[in-house]
């Protein structure tokens, strides 16, 4: 481990990472023809190694911290092995993930964590976006007290916001019954953790509470370069608000949008405070993240938890990998339209 | 040219690199090293209390004229948060565990794979003279002390006095789940039970087959592929049908799915308050509350107590058992030291000193003749004979698998059917430890 990790950074990564971060960047179809580093100009090679001398620690660091465990993980999902039985370890190849993947507690807990990264990222993109217009068009005067005031959410540690959200809707000590008692369905019975629909409309409001700030700080970013110019000229040729909205500035910030949104995504995919303190997992809010805790901690059976860890990353790298072939389409689209 | 540059720098920057990696290594590696210890110090791993554990280190250590040095340390609040703790400390051989604070339930699992400290013959003949049997069978495993009683716990049955008189019920006598649940439907008042998806559904599930004449567990000692559940007999179809019965007809309120203990004292202190299962802290609880000034005193003054509801009128109750055990992680490095300091720990005064400042109940009788225990737990007496007839939750090193099974099942408690429900958490704790179901 110790010694491959270094060999890896110093030899390999000058030849592999370039290109592809060429790529990133929209040069890819340039440099693709000729991957010879013959082709690169001294310039081009002295800013590169400086790129690796400025990132290769952060770049070792991060291996050793997330690849090792992720490949001890892998490792460990193949035995049979509780903590407190170590002498009955025993290799058993994939029979974690055949017991997983035919277990209706699976599918039920990734139904649930998908329901609660659709809706989640879907309102938080919309309610960012109009936070992010009202800070983009705020007075001057206003503009820093704004932004503080949305932020604030986010700011707020997650499990401190599941407990404030828990005891407001809890039956016992929670206002909102009484508050909002006035519309259909809510009075004074109304206990909210006692069934799954319920319990996971609190759980996503409290998500959605939390980091839309997030969301709409990213969209602000992107806001702030469309060009006015584009927005004007619109304006002159008769486009009303809408219009402009649609045709000028959503598509020139598409690119913001689609990294919100793979950022978002991946965040509320791996959903554990807000479940963990309100439900526990209870009355159909399990998630995937509680389905991993409660195997390998709780049980302490760390063959069948590190299956369901290694079976939770495979599903964050299929949303990344769907997201970022999307985004690419995208990023080329928008710049092929100016 | 630029081809041999590139060699040169590949080449340069490799060793530097290695250098680099093994620096952060190293870094990572001696972070990792513990506190270090003076050689007579024994850390206590405690569960939170209101500060009586940590007084017991200090005075202990007083009176070890030097020998040793008890210093605490605070375990997170739930029990299940607890034993996880414990659990890894104990597997990745953490030699800091001289002293542990131990729910009774995780006993097994811990002595199972050899992580406790065999007891010395003559503590355990010490500790174990004048303590409930309840206590000692839940600090035992295979026959043998693995752990020391400390403190032992019991649910008693808690009963708002003009409730109680307006149902016509007489309890100075025992009383049966029928009864308070007529009282209760007659009156629409809720009973404090606990209904939540947590321990405390598997404590109430446990007492009422146990009360029935049932077990949960047919043969605790068995391996996780033959061990027989005791959940679909006779015994288990009248617990099912008693929790149903609560669940379905609202006997309970609103708040029974998310009641664990403390919400159903907050409901039995209310205006719908009749009768509650609860652990002896609703006492001091509530005296502290009308102190507080957030409680009436006529509440205070309505609340009775007795021993916990029968399943039948002809068959003695089997409470539920809770408290603490201390046990000796097998790596310590004075595991000698450490049950002697154990041996101060449960001395009788300091039972009875627990009980009074921390409401604790102790786990040896002796501990009940302090006068100040009568005076501030009026109830010492009934708390005591609870405790001879207490029943302990399953001991079986699997206990966690079992207890997450029920409560996944058996809660909410108006889904509990009894045709099927004993049958089906059966089979379903069954294939769980067999490792064919995810829990």
């Amino acid at each position: 481990m110790t010694s491959a990790i270094p060999a890896r950074t110093t030899t390999a990564s000058p030849a592999e990472a370039g290109p592809s971060l060429e790529a990133g960047n929209g040069n890819g179809n340039r440099t693709k023809a000729g991957r010879a580093p013959k082709q690169y100009s001294d310039r081009t090679r002295a800013e590169r190694r400086l790129g690796w001398i400025l990132a290769g620690p952060a770049f070792v660091i991060m291996l050793l911290v997330t690849l090792y465990p992720i490949l001890q993980a892998i490792y460990e999902s193949l035995f049979r092995f509780r903590l407190t039985a170590p002498d009955e370890r025993a290799f058993i190849g994939l029979e974690n993930y055949i017991v997983i993947l035919s277990d209706p507690v699976w599918w039920s807990g990734l139904w649930t964590t998908v329901l609660i990264t659709v809706v989640t990222v879907l309102v938080e993109l919309v309610l960012g976006f109009a936070l992010a217009l009202v800070m983009h068009k705020a007075l001057k005067s206003v503009r820093g007290l704004l932004r503080t005031a949305i932020l604030v959410p986010y700011g707020i540690i997650t499990v401190v916001s599941a407990f404030a959200w828990f005891y407001a809707f809890d039956i016992n000590s929670g206002y909102v019954n009484s508050w909002f008692a006035w519309l259909p369905g809510i009075d004074e019975n109304l206990n909210w953790f006692a069934q799954g629909p319920t319990a996971l409309f609190v759980i996503m409001a409290s998500e959605i509470w939390k980091t839309t700030p997030f969301i709409s700080l990213l969209l602000l970013a992107g806001l702030a370069q469309v060009p006015d110019e584009l927005s004007e000229a619109a304006k002159v040729d008769g486009a009303t608000w809408w219009e402009q909205m649609r045709k000028v500035i959503i598509p020139n910030m598409k690119a913001a949008i689609m990294v919100a949104v793979l950022f978002r995504a991946l965040d509320a995919f791996r959903i554990f405070d807000n479940v963990f303190i309100m439900t526990n997992g209870a009355y159909g809010t399990e998630v995937l993240s509680l389905l991993a805790y409660r195997q390998s901690i709780s049980r302490l059976e760390i063959g069948l938890g590190s299956a369901v860890s290694v079976l939770l990353f495979l599903c964050v790298l299929l949303i990344c990998f769907v997201a970022i072939k999307l985004f690419k389409v995208d990023l080329a689209g928008s710049q092929g339209g100016k | 040219m630029p081809i041999s540059r590139r060699t040169r720098t590949a080449v340069k920057t490799r060793p530097r690199g290695t250098v680099l990696a093994g620096l952060v290594l190293g870094t990572l590696v001696m972070s990792g090293c513990g506190p270090a210890q003076a050689d007579n110090s024994l850390t206590w791993y405690i569960n939170p209390d209101a500060g009586g554990q940590a007084a017991i280190a200090q005075k202990c250590s007083d009176e070890s004229g030097g020998r040793y040095r008890i210093e605490t340390s605070l375990l997170p609040n739930d029990a299940a948060s607890q034993r996880e703790q414990l659990a890894r400390r104990l597997a990745a051989g953490d030699a800091s565990l001289d002293i542990m604070s131990l729910d009774p339930p995780f006993v097994p699992e811990l002595a199972e794979p050899g992580f406790l400290a065999p007891v010395p013959e003559d503590v355990a003949e010490a500790t174990t003279e004048n303590v409930v049997e309840g206590a000692i069978a839940g600090a035992t495993w295979k026959d043998e002390l693995v752990t020391v009683p400390f403190w032992a716990n019991t649910q008693i049955l808690w009963y708002r006095k003009s409730v109680a008189e307006a149902a016509g019920l007489d309890m100075s006598g025992p009383v049966t789940w029928e009864q308070i649940m007529e009282a209760a439907r007659a009156q629409d008042k809720t009973l404090g039970v606990q209904g939540a998806q947590a321990e405390s559904m598997t404590v109430w599930v446990n007492a009422l087959i146990e009360s029935a004449g049932g077990s949960i567990i047919v043969d605790p000692e068995a391996t996780a592929d033959t061990v027989e559940l005791g959940l679909d007999t006779e015994a288990g179809i009248a617990a099912a049908e008693v929790i149903s019965t609560i669940g379905k007809d609202g006997l309970g309120g609103p708040g029974l799915p998310t009641q664990a203990e403390n919400e159903s004292l907050i409901g039995f202190q209310g205006d719908v308050g009749s009768f509650m299962v609860n652990w002896p802290f609703v006492y001091p609880a509530t005296v502290a509350a009308v102190e507080a000034g957030t409680l009436d005193q006529a509440v205070l003054d309505d609340i009775g107590w007795g021993i916990y509801p029968r399943m039948s009128a002809d068959q003695e109750a089997a409470p539920p058992l809770g408290g603490i055990n201390l046990g000796v992680g097998a790596q310590s490095d004075n595991p000698e030291l450490a049950y002697e300091a154990i041996q101060c720990i449960v001395s009788v005064e300091n039972q009875s000193e627990y009980f009074v400042t921390n409401g604790n109940p102790p786990a040896n009788t002796e501990a009940y003749e302090d006068p100040r225990i009568e005076e501030s737990f009026p109830m010492a007496a009934t708390i005591r004979d609870s405790l001879q007839v207490a029943a302990p939750r399953p001991q079986t090193p699997f206990y966690n698998e079992v207890s997450t099974g029920i409560q996944q099942r058996w809660a909410p408690p108006a889904a509990v059917d009894p045709d099927s429900t004993p049958q089906s958490s059966s089979d379903f704790i069954t294939s769980v430890l067999r490792g064919e179901q995810l829990l």
